[in-house]
């Protein structure tokens, strides 16, 4: 039996908004997204063989937040199911594992949070060494300041190329004052509330539920150590061995969907993944435009899948990032063919 | 279905998680706070030779234990920084201020920590800075009150006293804050209780009724929005008798806690049982509500002080053995 | 595709109420290198890292595994998390036991810890949210409304929870890394105790401990280097998951379907169509000691209504039908988080012939299993000394 070909066939997700009248259940911007997976594939929660989610306590404010999300679901009868405490690409990652084992045919992912309700900058200070680092509270968007004045300084990169990444009139951005110096607004994902879903399907059940489904031909995640200050900032080496082992250096991709909450880093990704300059990057506007935490990532996902799904694309590139400063990423390959 | 924050309105109150977390700190980590008490800065040695600073307990590159303390000056360079200009609750500062990745003399990593600077032109990378030692200090990462600019040393390290016990134990404070909303079916039962109203719902008329309603009928993730009021009467399922008190209890046991599944209700919920002796109360028992003094409610299930037995007949086990 | 697994070692440290020696880095490693060791591997060989652990909240750092990197080894490696509620040790075995069985690793680390010491178990899981009314008491809060009802429902009578007690704590204080060792308890001193949440007294409760455990999962290859050195592995020889909500309208608190579904998914897998006769050991997530007869149940050993029957014969005994917790079980050491891998751990180290004084005489089979949230979330596997087919 060869090794089961796994495909995106399907993506929704919640509007990217400021706040959400949901609950931090994710519940109610689970549903609609449910619902339009089902209804662009033809299909009900019986035809799932597999679940899997992303989301974290933390954002919550209370222990077991994910519990109530399953209600979203409608689990009865039982399913077979489970949950990271990651981003759900990495959710997406457990279920692509999942279906190659050949123990699921389809498998439903879904991310979710609400970082509305609490602060989240200070929420994410919690991630940082609890003994040494933890209780001085460096906050996230301070964590990422220090990445991007490491960068300036070293001349990996300019401010002016930072604003090119947000997008814009480059003039008029440079002329905003510093939010925390050296970012200013642009530089900084917005406070997103949103939840995404997306469906995997093996070989021919790919074909039946999707024209043309995202073939995933590579996918692969690492970390790097967690010392802001023993590690060289502006590179991301567990983005380069990660991408290393999903493109197999093959690194030209019609579009490439990288999650960077902040400008600087879409620079140092498209750099560790060995992007060509004239790969799009970003064309749904990435984090910048839209962060919903613990969704993100499987956006970029989503988003490269779509390419490939709608017939825009061939061969497209994205990648998921958790924990401060870059620590931990993923990488997966999407292309129209599966190999 | 809009998701905007002006689409529903929802009932919102704060939810604060607030703790003193007592960490046991292990040898290294250890080593590095004691140090820090005797105005001392450890590093470790790395597998590669690199001295890394603050001293951790397992190596960046092959994760082998370290071991060779190294102890490093209190003077270093700045090797990033960043400006806050509104800080959070917690940090070093309540004004801004900025933080510094610094590379202390000796040592091959920078560790962070606020610099005292009053404005952004006051700090570059390649500033030299000293460590400002907090006045007492007491074996956490605070007792470097922060760097400031300068060379130097700004006082001599100490020796430990004999009788100075090394740090084993840190203990470090959380307290943050979140806005937690209720669902919209959620809100509709909180009003509801604020009038003196059980509300429930249901996915579709003639379905199963929730009590509270549900923004996802958890058995097919349809909203439970068909409302319906329901009588304050019920009858208990099962129940338990808390004996034991614990931390953030707010009720004062012995007490009675049970599943009340309420007339034309589909599920039950927990609530107290009082009125009578708690050896007194069973599964089948039928109750009633008591509610506290209207002038008290507020939009909570506590508007029920507590549920007491009707003086009916026991329901018959049958009418609730499947809600078991 | 599925590729054979094997457990190839494992390790756990010494759970008590708080390791104040170690940082939760120290108390990770010590399981990590014991199952290196009992695995005869060294760090650098493990391909990627699986942690599981329950909520951060217990110990107050969010997502722990990203400061933890290199104290697991999963530097320049794959590191996921799982959480899964209380289950998630058993989530933790079932999701790295998948990578090896999909091929995409070798040889992966399973770790799951708790050291809820550094707060209290107890506030955790009862952070006052608004709207809520606090009358539930915790987790014993929680589950004794439901023993009750099983009590109900089975006419079992009132010294079966006792008597799991005893049996768990005795065997528990022939396992050296057990948290409580309580060899002299009596079937009367427990009936004595304090009645903590009517039905469930004192001494059916499990305790909280500091913990951890680890177990490294190998392909064919990596079990044959380890069979060749004279040792035995434990052979994965099905594994399942199953989820149903916390509370829906006719949802069956006492014998949950979802724990039911993964059992039938777990024996169908592993081949077993009599469970009580084919299964010579199993190690079930008992935190209230009337768990015993009720997981009986819910997982086949015996029909509805008869677990406890089970138990009052003593076939739960070293030596019964089918010993249940000869570790001592979750009665005797709670880690919230590792718990779930301690039993699939001490499932492999029975059919490994590793487990010592508690060791049941020529187990083959062995079943760990985990429950997590409100009896809503089932992990659990089945290990065997013979690869299956």
């Amino acid at each position: 039996m060869s090794t089961p070909e796994i495909a995106v066939v399907g993506f929704a997700h919640a509007p990217h908004v400021p706040e959400t009248f949901g609950t931090t259940n994710g519940v109610e911007m689970l549903v609609p997204c449910f619902q339009q997976l089902y209804a662009d594939l033809g299909i009900t929660k019986t035809d799932i063989d597999f679940w899997c989610s992303g989301s974290s306590d933390y954002l919550a404010g209370r222990a077991f937040s994910f519990i109530s999300a399953v209600d979203a679901i409608g689990a009865v009868p039982p399913i077979n199911e489970s949950h990271v405490e990651m981003d759900a690409a990495w959710a997406l990652y457990e279920a692509w594992v999942k279906l190659l084992s050949g123990q699921a045919q389809t498998a439903l992912v879904y991310g979710f949070g609400k970082s509305s309700a609490g602060t989240l900058r200070q929420v994410l200070s919690r991630q940082l060494d609890p003994y040494l680092v933890g209780p001085l509270w460096p906050d996230a968007v301070s964590v990422a300041g220090l990445q991007a004045r490491a960068g300036l300084d070293a001349g990996r990169w300019t401010e002016r190329e930072m604003a090119a990444v947000a997008g814009g009139d480059i003039e008029s951005l440079l002329a905003e004052p510093y939010v925390a110096d050296p970012l200013r607004a642009h530089d900084i994902a917005p406070i997103t509330d949103g939840a995404a879903a997306i469906v995997l399907a093996v070989g021919d059940r790919a074909r039946e539920l999707c024209e043309r489904p995202a073939w995933i031909t590579g996918i692969a995640h690492n970390i790097d150590a967690q010392a802001l200050g023993g590690r060289d900032l502006t590179r991301s080496p567990s983005t380069t061995r990660a991408a290393a082992a999903a493109t197999r250096g093959e690194t030209s991709f019609d579009l490439a969907e990288l999650h960077a909450p902040f400008s600087h880093q879409q620079l140092i990704l498209a750099e560790a993944i060995g992007l060509s300059p004239e790969t799009p990057v970003n064309p749904s506007g990435g984090a910048l435009a839209g962060n919903p935490m613990f969704a993100a990532g499987l956006e970029r996902i989503g988003n490269a899948a779509t390419a490939i799904i709608s017939g825009t694309a061939d061969r497209t590139l994205a990648h998921a990032t958790s924990g401060p400063a870059l620590q931990q990423n993923l990488v997966a390959v999407l292309e129209s063919e599966a190999r | 279905m809009t998701q905007g924050n002006t689409a529903v309105e929802v009932l919102s109150g704060p939810l604060r998680v607030q703790f003193d977390y007592t960490r046991s700190v292990g040898p290294i980590i250890g080593a590095f706070l004691t140090g820090l008490r005797d105005r001392r800065i450890l590093g470790v040695r790395g597998s590669d030779g690199r001295v890394l600073v603050p001293a951790q307990e397992y190596d960046p590159i092959t994760s082998a234990p370290l071991a060779e303390l190294v102890q490093v000056e209190p003077t270093g360079t700045v090797q990033s920084w960043t400006w806050v200009a509104e800080p959070l609750p917690g940090q070093p500062f309540d004004r801004p201020f900025a933080w510094a990745l610094v590379q202390l003399d000796g040592a091959d990593t920078a560790m962070l920590h606020a610099l005292d600077v009053t404005d952004p032109s006051q700090v570059r990378t390649g500033l030299r800075v000293r460590v400002r030692w907090a006045e007492e200090r007491t074996g956490t990462i605070h007792d470097i009150a922060c760097f400031e600019p300068g060379e130097g040393a700004a006082a001599p390290a100490e020796t430990s006293a004999d009788t100075a016990e090394p740090v084993t134990m840190l203990t470090t404070p959380v307290d943050m804050h979140y806005k937690h909303t209720a669902s919209p079916q959620e809100s509709a039962y909180l009003r509801g209780l604020a009038e003196g109203k059980l509300i429930g719902g249901r996915s579709e008329a003639g379905g199963r009724v929730y009590f509270p309603p549900r923004g996802a009928n958890p058995t097919d993730g349809t909203p439970t929005d068909d409302l319906v009021e329901l009588p304050d009467k019920g009858t208990v399922t099962t129940f338990c008798i808390v004996n034991v008190p614990f931390l953030g209890q707010r009720i004062k046991p012995p007490y009675v806690a049970a599943y009340v599944l309420l007339d034309g209700a589909d599920i039950p919920f927990l609530h107290l049982v009082l009125g009578c002796e708690a050896s007194e109360v069973r599964m089948g028992m039928r109750v009633e509500a008591v509610w506290k003094p209207r002038a008290e409610w507020g939009h909570a299930l506590a508007n029920i002080d507590h549920f007491r037995p009707s003086g009916e007949p026991d329901a018959p086990y049958e009418s609730y053995q499947h809600h078991l | 595709m599925s590729f054979p697994a094997a457990v190839l070692g494992t390790g756990q440290t010494h759970h008590v109420t708080k390791r104040a020696d170690v940082s939760m880095a120290g108390m990770c490693r010590e399981a990590i290198d014991r199952a290196l060791e009992d695995s005869g591997l060294t760090i650098d060989e493990i391909d990627a890292v699986v942690v599981g652990k329950a909520p951060d909240f217990f110990e107050g750092v969010m997502m722990p595994e990203l400061y933890l990197a290199e104290a697991l080894g999963a530097i320049g490696k794959p590191l996921l998390r799982v959480h899964t509620a209380g289950s998630v040790g058993g989530s933790t075995g079932v999701v790295a036991a998948n990578l090896v069985q999909a091929g995409v690793h070798g040889k992966v680390l399973a770790i799951a810890w708790e050291k809820q010491s550094e707060s209290n178990a107890m506030w955790a899981l009862s952070i006052p949210v608004p709207f809520t009314m606090p009358v539930g008491a915790g987790a014993g809060g929680y589950f004794a409304p439901h023993v009750r009802s099983y009590i109900r429902r089975s006419n079992a009578p009132m010294h079966i929870g006792a008597m799991v007690a005893v049996k768990d704590r005795r065997n528990g204080a022939k396992n050296p890394l057990a948290h409580l060792h309580q060899p002299d308890i009596t079937l009367e001193s427990v009936l004595a105790s304090q009645m903590l949440w009517d039905p469930i007294r004192f001494d059916e409760t499990c305790p909280s401990s500091d913990g951890a455990c680890a177990l490294v999962i190998g392909n064919a290859e990596a079990a044959a280097a380890v069979e060749a050195q004279g040792k035995k592995v434990a052979w994965v020889h099905g594994t399942a998951m199953r989820t149903e909500p916390t509370t829906f309208s006719g949802r069956d608190q006492v014998n949950p379907q979802a724990g039911r579904d993964a059992a039938a998914a777990l024996w169908k897998a592993a081949g077993i169509t009599d469970p009580l006769e084919e299964i010579d050991v199993a190690e079930i997530y008992v935190p209230f000691s009337w768990f015993e007869p009720m997981w009986l149940e819910n997982l086949g050993f015996a029909a509805e209504g008869d677990g406890w029957k089970l138990t009052d014969k003593g076939e739960t005994e070293i030596g019964g039908r089918i010993p249940v917790n000869p570790s001592g079980g979750v009665l005797s050491s709670n880690p919230i988080g590792a718990s779930g891998l301690i039993r699939f751990a001490e499932a492999a180290k029975q059919v490994m012939g590793r487990a010592g004084a508690y060791q049941v005489e020529n187990a083959r089979k062995a079943m760990g299993h985990a429950y997590g949230g409100g009896s809503q979330y089932f992990s659990m596997w089945v290990v065997g000394s013979e690869r299956p087919e």
